[in-house]
C-alpha cells in the first residue's frame, strides 16, 4: 500500500516541479519567478523525505533538512534584491 | 676550527630575526624603536667580536646545514679575514647609520618601515660576505637588490625617489641575472657550490674553455652592483633616498658588494691577461669619469656619488692589476674609504637637514655657523683627497705606487698617467666640498637658518673621522685587519707593512702633482663649469628610460599575443585545448568494451533532468538579463544538490546547497553595483566558434561520464573506503579523504581561499573610487522600491533561527568524521546564520556585534591547521599524520577525540571567516556609495509605537 502511496506523491510533486519550470520560464514578473524557485524547493525537499522512506533510511532526511533550512535564504535575497536593490544595507 | 659554527649561524639569523622589531616598537617611540634596531646589530657585532681573534690568527670558521641538497645548495657559511672585514664593517656602520637616523628622520616619516627596511639589508648583506656556497650568496646578492629597492624608495611620494628605486632595482638585477649564469658555470667546473672548493679550483678554472663567459658573466653582476662604467649611471640617480640610506648603501656596503666578489673570486679568477684588461682598465676608466662628473656636480650628494663611482673604480682597477701589493692596497682602500665617505655623506645630510639644501651654488660660509660640522666635513674631505696624516693618503699612495709600474698593452704611461688624472680630479672635487661649502663669505640668502645639529646627529660621523684621523697617524693599528684581510684574498700568507712615509717614490711625485694640480683646478672652477654646461653629454637617464620603454613595449606586445585581458579568448583556448588533448588520448588508444548495462530512469529524475537541461539552456539564452539568470542559476544548484542526495553523496549535497546560498548572496550582492544587463558585444561568426568549442567539450564531458559509468574500473575510491577507519579514525570516508588523506592539499586549499578573501578585500578597497561605486550612487531608486528596509518579520525570523543555525552548525562540525558533515560545510552553515543577520537589520548593525575581525578569523584557522599538522612531527609522523583515541567521560556516552577534529575546526574558521569577509567586502561598497545606515536592528522601534499610540 503504501508503495502506491509514495509514487502517487512523487508524481504529485514531480509534476509540480514542472509547472513550477514552467512559471520560472513565462514569468511575466520577477515575483512569479522566485516565488516558483521557493516552491521548487519545498517540492524538492519532499521529494527527498518521500525518496527516504520509501528505502527505508534516515540519511535523506538530513540534506532535506538543511535545504529547509538555508533554502528560503536566498528566496529572501532575491526578494530584497527586488525591494531595495541591496541585500545587506 | 669550527668552534665558533653555531655563532656563525647567529650573525647570519639576528639581523633577520630583528627585522621583526622595528615595525612593532615604533608604537612604543622613536627613540625605542632606533635602540630596537641596534640591539641585533650589537648583538651580532659582539659574536663577531668574540670569533675575530680566531679569524685574525688565520683560521677560518666554518659552519654548514644542508639545505636542498639536491641542488648543491647548503646553507653553509664561513668567516675569513675578507668577510671579517666587511662583517664588521657592515654591522659597525649599520649602527652608527642607527644612531644617525633617529635623528635625521623627521616625525612624518614611517621610522619602523625604515629600521625594518634597514636590517633586511644588513641581514642580506651580511649573508654575501659570509656565504660560503655560491648560490646562498647568490640568493642574498639578490635581497640586497631588493632591500635597498625598499630604502632608496623610501621616501615614496618622490617621483625621483621611485625612479631611482626603479632604476637600481633594473641595473643591479639585471646585473645579478648575468651573474647567476655565471656562477653556475663556476659550479660546474668545479663540481661543487662551495666557495671554498672552488677558491681551491682556480687552475681547473682558469684553464677551463668556460673560464671566459663565466668571468663575463659575474663581472657583469659586480660592476653593475659596483656601479662601474658603463653601468654607473644608477648610483647618482640612488641619491634621492635619504641620506642614512646613501651613507649605508652607497659609500660602505652595497655597491662595495661588487668589490667584494671580484676580492672573494681573485684567487680563482684573476692573473689572467683577460681579468687584468676587463677589469683594470674598466676601474681606471670609472675612476677618472666618476672624479670628472663629480667636480661639475653641484648637489653635495651627486658630488659625493660620483666621488663614490670613483673610488669603486680606483678599488675595481686595484684588483684589476691582479698583484699581491696592489690587493693588500685594494683592502687597506676599502676601510679608508668606508671611514671617509660615509662621514662625508652624513656630513651632507646635516647640511641638507640644517639649511634645507644641498646645492653647493646656494651655499658657502658655513664654517662660523657650524663650526663642528666644518671640523668633521673638512678631515673626511681631506682624507678623500689624501692629504698626509689622514688614512686616505696612505691607500692612495699605494694605488699611485701600483699604478706607477704598471703597463697597459705594453705602454709604460698610460696607467700612471690616468691614475694621476684620476687623484688630481679627486682632490680638486675634495677641496672644492669644503671650500664651496664652509670656507667664503657667510651668506644671508639660506633656505633655512644653520647651526650644527644635535650631539645624536654628528656623533658617528665624528666617530668615523676620529678613525680617519687614528689610521692616518698610525697606520700599524689597522694592519691586524688588513693582513688577515688581504690573505684571504689573495689566499697567500701576506705580511704589509703599513707606514706613512716610504721615502721618495714616483707614487710621492705623483701625490705633488695632484695636490697641486688639484688646487689649480678648483681656482679655475668658475670658467670650466661654464664650459662643463655648455659642452654636450649623454644623459644616461633619458636613454635608460628610452631602453626601458622599449622592452616593455616588446614585452608587451610578446604577452598581448596570448594574454589580451579578454576572458573568452582565455576560455577558448583553455577548452579547446582539453577537447583536443582529449581526442588525441582517446584516438590513440580506444575504449574497451562496456562491462554495465544501462539502469531504468525513474520519472521522478527524469523531471529533475529535464529541470537540469531547461534551466541551463535557458541561461546560455538569457543571460544577458542578469537577475533572470541568477534565478535560472537557482534551479541549477538544487537540482545538482538534489542530485547529490539521491546518488548516495549526502556530504556533496550538504555543500552544494550551502555554497549555492553563498553564491547566490554574492552574486546579488556584486549585481548590485553592476549594470543589470550584459552588453551584447559578440559578432555572430564569434558566437559561432564559442557555440562549437561549447557544445564540443560539453559533448565531451558526457561522453567520458558515460563512458567511465559504464565500465568497472578499479579507483581509488577503494583503497580510501579500505582504510578510512583504521589510518584515519573516522568511517566518513569523504571527510578522512578532505583532513587525512588528502589532508596536505586541504590545507593548500584554505590557505588559497583565506588569500582570495583578503584579495577580494582589497580590489573592493580598490574600487570603492571606481566607476562602480560611482554608478551606484547615480543610480535612481526611486521607483520599485520597497520603504521597509528592515521589515519586522523577517528581523525576528532572523534572531530565531539564529541559535537554530548555530546549534546545527555545530552537530554538523562535531560529527563530521563519522556521519554526513564536517568544517567546511559547517563554516558555510555558520556563516550563512550570519548572514541573515545582515540581511535583516543591516550592515552597520550587525558589524558592531561582531567581535572577531573575518581576517583574524582566516588567520587563527590556518595556523590551527598548519599547527595541528605540525603537531604530528612531536611524535615523529609525517605532517597531518591523524591520532585518534577514545574518551568515556561519565554524563555522556563514549566518544572519539581525533587530531583530525582540530584540522576541521581550522577549515571551519578559515571557511567562515573568507566568506564573511568577501560578503563583507561586496556589501561595504554601497556604504562607501553614500547608503545611510541605521543603529537599530530597525527602522522604526515598534515597542515605542505602541506607547505613543497608547498616550494618545
Amino acid at each position: 500500500m503504501i508503495e502506491y502511496a509514495l509514487a502517487f506523491a512523487a508524481s504529485c510533486y514531480g509534476i509540480a516541479l514542472l509547472l513550477d519550470l514552467w512559471r520560472i520560464a513565462v514569468g511575466p514578473d520577477a515575483a512569479d519567478r522566485i516565488l516558483a524557485l521557493d516552491t521548487m524547493v519545498i517540492n524538492i525537499i519532499a521529494l527527498l523525505v518521500l525518496y527516504g522512506i520509501w528505502r527505508g533510511t534516515a540519511i535523506y532526511f538530513e540534506p532535506a533538512m538543511l535545504i529547509a533550512m538555508v533554502g528560503f535564504v536566498s528566496t529572501v535575497a532575491y526578494c530584497r534584491f527586488l525591494l531595495r536593490g541591496d541585500i545587506i544595507e | 676550527m669550527d668552534d665558533g659554527g653555531p655563532l656563525l649561524f647567529l650573525i647570519a639569523l639576528a639581523p633577520f630575526i630583528g627585522a621583526l622589531l622595528p615595525g612593532l616598537m615604533i608604537r612604543a617611540g622613536r627613540t625605542v624603536c632606533a635602540i630596537s634596531t641596534a640591539v641585533p646589530t650589537v648583538i651580532a657585532l659582539t659574536m663577531l667580536m668574540v670569533l675575530a681573534p680566531a679569524v685574525l690568527r688565520g683560521e677560518v670558521i666554518q659552519a654548514e646545514v644542508d639545505w636542498l641538497p639536491q641542488l648543491g645548495l647548503s646553507a653553509s657559511f664561513f668567516l675569513d679575514g675578507l668577510g671579517l672585514l666587511f662583517a664588521s664593517m657592515i654591522l659597525g656602520v649599520g649602527l652608527l647609520i642607527t644612531l644617525y637616523a633617529r635623528f635625521y628622520l623627521s616625525g612624518e616619516d614611517p621610522m619602523g618601515q625604515f629600521y625594518t627596511y634597514l636590517l633586511l639589508f644588513q641581514g642580506a648583506m651580511l649573508g654575501i660576505v659570509i656565504s660560503d656556497n655560491i648560490l646562498l650568496l647568490l640568493v642574498f646578492w639578490e635581497l640586497t637588490s631588493l632591500s635597498s629597492f625598499l630604502l632608496i624608495g623610501y621616501w615614496k611620494h618622490l617621483p625621483e625617489g621611485r625612479q631611482g628605486a626603479r632604476m637600481a632595482l633594473a641595473v643591479t638585477g639585471a646585473g645579478g641575472l648575468a651573474m647567476i649564469g655565471g656562477m653556475l658555470i663556476l659550479g660546474n667546473i668545479a663540481g661543487s657550490y662551495n666557495l671554498t672548493d672552488i677558491l681551491q679550483a682556480g687552475d681547473a678554472i682558469r684553464s677551463s674553455e668556460w673560464y671566459l663567459p663565466a668571468l663575463i658573466l659575474i663581472l657583469l653582476g659586480a660592476f653593475t652592483k659596483s656601479a662601474q662604467f658603463p653601468f654607473h649611471f644608477w648610483l647618482p640617480h640612488a641619491m634621492a633616498a635619504p641620506t642614512p640610506v646613501s651613507a649605508y648603501l652607497h659609500s660602505a656596503t652595497m655597491v662595495k658588494a661588487g668589490v667584494f666578489l671580484m676580492a672573494r673570486m681573485w684567487p680563482v679568477l684573476s692573473g689572467t691577461d683577460a681579468w687584468f684588461y676587463i677589469v683594470a682598465t674598466t676601474g681606471l676608466v670609472t675612476m677618472v669619469l666618476g672624479a670628472l662628473i663629480a667636480l661639475f656636480k653641484d648637489d653635495l650628494k651627486a658630488l659625493l656619488a660620483f666621488s663614490t663611482v670613483s673610488h669603486l673604480g680606483l678599488l675595481t682597477m686595484l684588483l684589476g692589476f691582479g698583484t699581491q701589493a696592489a690587493a693588500v692596497a685594494a683592502v687597506f682602500h676599502i676601510i679608508n674609504h668606508l671611514t671617509f665617505k660615509a662621514a662625508l655623506f652624513m656630513t651632507a645630510g646635516i647640511v641638507d637637514h640644517e639649511t634645507h639644501t644641498r646645492d653647493i651654488k646656494r651655499l658657502g660660509g658655513l664654517r662660523h655657523l657650524m663650526p663642528i660640522t666644518f671640523l668633521i666635513g673638512t678631515v673626511a674631505a681631506l682624507s678623500m683627497a689624501g692629504i698626509p696624516l689622514f688614512n686616505g693618503f696612505l691607500s692612495k699612495e699605494m694605488m699611485l705606487e701600483e699604478a706607477s709600474h704598471t703597463d697597459w698593452f705594453s705602454s709604460p704611461y698610460a696607467v700612471p698617467v690616468m691614475a694621476t688624472i684620476g687623484a688630481l680630479l679627486s682632490v680638486a672635487y675634495s677641496f672644492r666640498f669644503v671650500s664651496h661649502v664652509f670656507l667664503g663669505p657667510v651668506r644671508d640668502d639660506y633656505p633655512h637658518k644653520p647651526h650644527d645639529p644635535p650631539f645624536g646627529m654628528w656623533a658617528a660621523p665624528a666617530l668615523l673621522v676620529v678613525l680617519v684621523i687614528v689610521i692616518g697617524v698610525a697606520p700599524f693599528l689597522a694592519e691586524g685587519i688588513v693582513t688577515a684581510a688581504a690573505s684571504a684574498v689573495t689566499g697567500a700568507d701576506l705580511h704589509p707593512h703599513l707606514k706613512i712615509w716610504h721615502g721618495v717614490t714616483p707614487a710621492l711625485w705623483m701625490s705633488v702633482i695632484a695636490v697641486v694640480g688639484g688646487a689649480v683646478l678648483l681656482a679655475l672652477h668658475g670658467p670650466l663649469d661654464k664650459i662643463w654646461a655648455a659642452a654636450p653629454r649623454p644623459e644616461a637617464k633619458a636613454i635608460f628610460d628610452r631602453l626601458m620603454a622599449a622592452i616593455v613595449a616588446l614585452s608587451r606586445g610578446i604577452t598581448e599575443i596570448g594574454h589580451n585581458g579578454a576572458i573568452s579568448r582565455y576560455l577558448a583556448i583553455f577548452t579547446a585545448a582539453s577537447v583536443g588533448l582529449g581526442w588525441v588520448a582517446y584516438a590513440s588508444s580506444g575504449l574497451s568494451a562496456p562491462t554495465r548495462g544501462l539502469l531504468p530512469v525513474e520519472p521522478v529524475i527524469a523531471v529533475g533532468w529535464i529541470m537540469l537541461v531547461v534551466a541551463t539552456v535557458s541561461v546560455v539564452v538569457m543571460h544577458h538579463h542578469r537577475f533572470r539568470a541568477l534565478v535560472l542559476l537557482g534551479i541549477i544548484g538544487l537540482s545538482i544538490s538534489a542530485g547529490f542526495a539521491y546518488l548516495s553523496a549526502p556530504d556533496l549535497a550538504l555543500t552544494q546547497i550551502s555554497v549555492e546560498t553563498v553564491t547566490i548572496m554574492l552574486l546579488l550582492l556584486a549585481l548590485h553595483f553592476m549594470p543589470k544587463l550584459t552588453p551584447r558585444e559578440s559578432p555572430t561568426g564569434l558566437k559561432f566558434r564559442d557555440a562549437v568549442i561549447a557544445l564540443g567539450a560539453g559533448g565531451g564531458v558526457g561522453a567520458l561520464a558515460y563512458a567511465f559509468m559504464m565500465r568497472d574500473i578499479e579507483t581509488i575510491s577503494d583503497y580510501h573506503v579500505a582504510n578510512s577507519y583504521e589510518g584515519g579514525g573516522g568511517t566518513n570516508v569523504v571527510n578522512v579523504i578532505l583532513v587525512d588523506f588528502r589532508g596536505y592539499d586541504t590545507f593548500g586549499e584554505i590557505i588559497v581561499l583565506g588569500i582570495a578573501g583578503l584579495v577580494i578585500y582589497a580590489l573592493m578597497h580598490a574600487l570603492l573610487d571606481g566607476p562602480a561605486a560611482r554608478r551606484l550612487k547615480n543610480t535612481d531608486f526611486s521607483q520599485d522600491r520597497s520603504r521597509d528596509r528592515h521589515p519586522l518579520m523577517m528581523v525576528v525570523v532572523t534572531r530565531v533561527l539564529m541559535p537554530i543555525a548555530l546549534v546545527v552548525g555545530l552537530y554538523i562540525f562535531l560529527r563530521g568524521h563519522n556521519e554526513p558533515g564536517g568544517g567546511f560545510v559547517a563554516g558555510l552553515v555558520v556563516a550563512i546564520a550570519l548572514l541573515m543577520q545582515y540581511m535583516a537589520s543591516g550592515f552597520a548593525w550587525t558589524q558592531e556585534r561582531k567581535r572577531i575581525e573575518y581576517h583574524t578569523m582566516i588567520g587563527l584557522g590556518v595556523v590551527i591547521a598548519g599547527l595541528t599538522g605540525v603537531g604530528s612531527w612531536l611524535s615523529g609522523s609525517p605532517f597531518l599524520t591523524s591520532a585518534y583515541t577514545y574518551v568515556h567521560l561519565p554524563p555522556i556516552e563514549e566518544f572519539e577525540l581525533a587530531t583530525a577534529m582540530l584540522f576541521d575546526l581550522g577549515v571551519f574558521l578559515t571557511v567562515l571567516g573568507a566568506v564573511m569577509l568577501m560578503l563583507y567586502s561586496l556589501s561595504r561598497i554601497a556604504r562607501f556609495a553614500g547608503a545611510t545606515v541605521n543603529e537599530g536592528p530597525m527602522d522604526y522601534d515598534p515597542g515605542l509605537k505602541d506607547e505613543q499610540e497608547a498616550e494618545r
